[in-house]
């Protein structure tokens, strides 16, 4: 039996062979058993994304100009920002938005997938949460690309004051699609699989 | 069809009958599995209709104002965007513009696409694909999101100039409740019952 990822109608797998494809009788989309290639494709996709996760730090976020004299800011020296005009609510919330949650869904990937292929049965259900928890998250990591796109969109004075998006800016946003991706291409059925194989 | 398979750990389960309101999660995992809604194509509809309403006006009437001494900058929703466009970061424009513009429009279209022809009994061709693809971007829709952005650039610039919201953020602001609720009416259980059962 197989259900379907889209409309979760259980079916029964026909027998097939190498480059053949069953589809689900109800909605059409090819039948898999469980998401393809998930373990390597989510381990090339956490790896690129740890990758970006560097520029998108170190290089600036923000150019601000202001008559004449030009400042560039990465993520978190705009948050040391925030804590030094008294605002450090926002810091804080930019800092885990930012930096704390990318961090955490990468640490987060890894360890399912090392507790995966190291065939681990502890703790299945906390796992799995955990997993939820990694893909309902990412998405708020995007909150400092839009707060660059609403202040660049303002501050457009000319010579008295200029915003203007930094490098930073494009390998952060690749940086948090791709996590995204990543959450969403691990299986967390395999984390089951293992537990069920180990009581039988 | 009387049993379904946990999402996430793939345990199977006989279905129950429904109560008008509650979940029935896996027994396992915890995971949801199924989600009564009451009246969920009047509810859905209505809701979507008030969304692309509030849609119109936040696109189109002002958004934020800056102010500053005598200098007053206006701008529409989708300024930040033909500012990215402008400084030459084409991707990063597209990428704003289809998570806060473009997907929020293709749901309710796409929802009033299914929802309609199911009131009306009617079969339309594509809707199965459609229904799939709403399913799909559903994390992608960051209007939530974008509000965040929206406080978070108002206390930094709240130092230098003071920002006057415009009728369109109002509109913002509801249509991200608006939309949550035709969403969250959305039963999808019994949409691929009719939608598969039709076909």
């Amino acid at each position: 039996m197989v259900s379907c990822h889209d409309c979760h109608l259980l079916s029964r797998m026909p027998k097939i062979s190498g480059q053949q494809v069953a589809h689900c009788p109800r909605c059409g989309v090819v039948l898999h058993q469980r998401k393809p290639n998930s373990i390597m494709r989510t381990w090339a996709l956490v790896i690129t994304a740890m990758i970006f996760y560097v520029p998108a730090n170190v290089l600036p976020m923000t150019v601000t100009s202001a008559l004449g004299t030009t400042q560039a800011d990465t993520i978190m020296s705009g948050v040391i920002y925030f804590i030094h005009s008294g605002s450090w609510e926002i810091a804080l919330v930019v800092f885990v938005a930012s930096i704390f949650i990318p961090f955490l869904k990468f640490i987060i990937i890894i360890y399912l997938l090392l507790s995966v292929q190291f065939k681990s049965i502890k703790r299945p259900r906390d796992r799995t949460i955990l997993y939820r928890i990694t893909g309902a998250v990412g998405r708020w990591s995007m909150v400092d690309i839009f707060v660059v796109t609403i202040l660049i969109a303002l501050v457009q004075l000319g010579f008295l004051a200029n915003i203007a998006a930094g490098p930073a800016a494009i390998y952060f946003a690749t940086m948090v699609v791709i996590t995204m991706v990543a959450a969403e291409s691990f299986d967390p059925r395999l984390i089951w699989d293992v537990v069920d194989e180990k009581h039988e | 069809m009387h049993q379904i398979a946990c999402h996430e750990c793939d345990l199977i389960h006989d279905i129950p009958p429904m109560p008008t309101r509650g979940a029935a999660c896996c027994v396992r995992c915890g995971a949801v599995l199924l989600r009564a809604q009451a009246n969920s194509i009047d509810r859905t509809i209505a809701w979507t209709t008030a969304g692309l309403v509030l849609y119109v006006v936040a696109v189109t009437f002002p958004f934020l104002a800056m102010r500053s001494g005598s200098i007053i900058q206006e701008t529409a929703l989708l300024t930040g965007i033909q500012q990215l466009y402008s400084q030459g970061i084409y991707m990063l424009a597209f990428l704003v513009l289809l998570t806060c513009i473009l997907i929020p429009l293709g749901q309710m279209l796409g929802l009033l696409y299914i929802f309609i022809p199911l009131k009306l009994n009617v079969r339309v061709k594509f809707a199965i694909p459609v229904f799939r693809l709403f399913q799909h971007f559903k994390p992608w829709s960051m209007m939530e999101i974008y509000m965040l952005g929206i406080l978070i650039a108002m206390v930094k610039l709240g130092k230098m100039a003071t920002i006057v919201p415009g009728l369109a953020v109002i509109a913002f602001g509801l249509l991200i409740f608006v939309l949550n609720f035709a969403i969250t009416a959305v039963d999808s259980h019994m949409v691929w019952e009719r939608l598969g059962g039709e076909s």
